[in-house]
């Protein structure tokens, strides 16, 4: 059965295979080129003692390379869904074959099992490996980003992608069974693992562990600035503007937390307070710093007066970061992992019921 | 004698309507069983019952002593030919072989590849290009290669012109003549089982009207012409099957184990085809003067 199973497989696989092996050589090809320049320009800006602050030269080489990667790992495994799940077993409900390999001399059962099982690994032993592949070849984009944990890196890393292949098979094998029909399946499977993969990310990812808190001053990170909200619109001083800044109403000004990055870890937000965890409130802000209130007028303050007001409030205020460090990466990967295998296998299983319930 | 197939009470059911109901069955083993019925009497699902692709919503089914589709040793005494045939599009006749080799402990491998020469199939050529003929042709080698005890068939005739039908049924008597399986072959035409089959199942409305050796049912059936007069007045050993009357004159299709003794009667034999009209028209006059209706 499982040589049946492996010659029924054939085109999709051969297919699967192909592309991958082209995807290896594309890699293979021009990875050695990113990392000779990301070598080299490590080794000079050490020399020169600037490294922060250089023109990286290494996000200029194979642009458009760089802008497919993600996309194609992140893709893949839909597309795994689509013509490796989809149709394993719709077409076999579809043209009526499934009445010939049921009265064979091998169990329903099993023919589910070895079909699902056998697809299934390789399913997900292509996304393992375009994943791993991907991984090396970005791996010095990486060393320049330090961004392990954005939604977009944190997909085509790691083992996360691993579950998701599992995933969009399955899914797409049990709509294949449910709906009988390839092309219905396919859209359901498509839909279904975007809206999945979404979920997933912006709803239960930020949940596997609360964040660590971690007081700062408010002189670390850059731009802890202010807003000011006039009639005419917000003026901004050394602000940076992140998601969760409240909008200051007419006549009122906001003190702004600073820019803190973890080089590969997740900042969840970051929060100005006192002591007792309080922000500041307009009304204390003019009192504390008079000069906020020339903000109002068509010539605002020079910087200086107002970076001293910034200063003085560091002996009040402090900065709270909450984040992920990036020794959380793995286990993030694991959660993520095991979330889309256990929920591939729970279709698995609904498969194999609808198949018995409903052909039986 | 033991029965390959053995219904009792055999029902199933899809959403609210039954496609097969109250039907109880014993059919003697060595037989080639015609089991006809017009389209939608359910005889698909009492094949597929008895292959185990269906499981009964009621009663019980066993096939060669066993309860059908649970085991790989049950699937391998059982060969199936589904209606219309189904084949993989994209293989060719030897892949097609080549899977039921590997999924099939009982394989014949001398037996199909004979059977292929014998048909002149090219052995390379994908199932999806072969005509309605040869895809019957080449679905059941694949029932028969397996050396199945029981050979069930759905249709399989229905979609071939009459040459491909007569060469498909040729070919299943010989393999049976050879091989010695019971067969069971459904059709709605009656003239496809009548050169193949010695043993009759009608079924109508999802019911059983009448199983029996066919030599045993054109014996005890009549056909009665004679001046119109009331089905009561009929000795009780004489069951009717049907009746048509004119304002002059009564035909009645009759089943009695005795002789017909009223000489006012002129008695004919059926063939065949008269015999399962009778019990197909009977199921309409039921339907339309239940007062009528006399239970077989």
């Amino acid at each position: 059965m499982i040589r049946v199973a492996l010659r029924q497989f054939r085109t999709e696989g051969v297919v699967g295979l192909g592309l991958l092996v082209v995807f290896a050589i594309v890699l293979a090809v021009t990875g050695p080129h990113l990392a000779h320049v990301y070598d080299a320009f490590e080794s000079s800006c050490k020399v020169a003692g600037d490294c922060a602050t250089a023109a990286n030269p290494v996000l200029n080489v194979d642009t458009p390379l760089h802008g497919a990667l993600p996309f194609i790992v992140v893709i893949a495994p839909a597309l795994l869904g689509l013509f490796f799940g989809a149709p394993l077993i719709a077409r076999e409900l579809e043209t009526g074959t499934f009445r010939l390999a049921w009265t064979q001399s091998v169990t329903r059962n099993r023919w589910l099992a070895v079909k699902l099982g056998l697809v299934g690994i390789a399913a997900m032993a292509i996304g393992g490996l375009l994943t791993w592949m991907a991984d090396w070849w970005a791996s010095p984009l990486d060393a320049v980003n330090q961004n392990r944990f954005s939604v977009v890196n944190f997909s085509f890393h790691g083992i996360a992608p691993i579950g998701y292949a599992a995933f969009a098979f399955a899914l797409g094998a049990t709509a294949g069974v449910l709906l009988r029909r390839t092309v219905a399946a396919m859209a359901v499977t498509g839909a279904g693992f975007a809206a999945a993969r979404l979920a997933v990310t912006y709803w239960v990812r930020p949940h596997f562990a609360s964040p660590v808190r971690e007081s700062l001053p408010l002189s670390a990170g850059s731009g802890p600035g202010f807003l000011y909200g006039s009639s005419q619109g917000t003026t901004i001083f050394n602000a940076y503007i992140q998601s969760g800044v409240p909008t200051p109403g007419v006549g009122q000004v906001v003190l702004t937390a600073p820019q803190v990055s973890v080089p590969n870890g997740w900042v969840y937000s970051t929060t100005v307070v006192n002591k007792a965890g309080h922000a500041p409130t307009s009304h204390y802000l003019f009192q504390a710093c008079p000069v906020l209130k020339q903000l109002s007028r068509p010539q605002p303050p020079s910087a200086a007066p107002l970076q001293a007001c910034i200063t003085r409030l560091t002996s009040t205020f402090h900065t709270v970061l909450a984040y992920q460090p990036p020794s959380r990466f793995w286990s993030f990967q694991w959660a993520e992992m095991g979330i889309f295998l256990a929920a591939g296998l729970a279709l698995c299983g609904l498969a194999y019921w609808w198949l018995r319930r409903r052909y039986a | 004698m033991t029965a390959v197939l053995e219904a009792s009470g055999l029902g199933k059911r899809y959403g609210h309507k039954w496609a097969l109901s109250e039907c109880t069955l014993a059919i003697p083993a060595g037989k080639v069983v015609g089991l006809v019925g017009p389209n939608g009497a359910g005889k698909s699902t009492l094949l597929e019952l008895s292959v185990g692709l269906l499981r009964p919503d009621a009663g019980s089914i066993a096939v060669l002593g066993g309860q059908p589709g649970t085991s790989p040793s049950q699937l391998a005494r059982v060969g199936f030919v589904a209606q219309e045939t189904p084949t993989y599009a994209g293989m060719s006749t030897r892949d097609h072989l080549w899977i039921g080799a590997r999924m099939n402990p009982s394989w014949d491998e001398a037996l199909a590849e004979a059977r292929i020469v014998q048909l002149g199939l090219d052995p390379r050529q994908k199932a999806g290009k072969l005509s309605g003929g040869q895809r019957a042709q080449l679905a059941l080698t694949l029932a028969v290669a397996k050396r199945p005890e029981l050979l069930l068939l759905d249709e399989p005739v229905a979609r071939l012109d009459p040459l491909a039908r007569r060469e498909f049924l040729q070919g299943l008597m010989e393999v049976v003549a050879e091989h010695g399986a019971s067969v069971i072959l459904s059709s709605h035409l009656v003239a496809d089982l009548e050169r193949v089959c010695d043993y009759l199942v009608v079924l109508v409305d999802s019911r059983v009207r009448v199983a029996g050796d066919i030599d045993e049912l054109l014996a005890s059936h009549h056909r009665l012409t004679g001046p119109r007069r009331d089905h009561e007045a009929l000795p009780s050993d004489q069951q009717i099957i049907s009746e048509s009357h004119t304002d002059k004159q009564s035909t009645l299709v009759v089943r009695t184990d005795g002789p017909i003794l009223d000489p006012s009667w002129s008695v004919e034999q059926l063939d065949l085809e008269d015999l399962v009209l009778a019990y197909m028209s009977h199921a309409v006059e039921a339907d339309r003067r239940p007062k009528l209706e006399v239970r077989s």
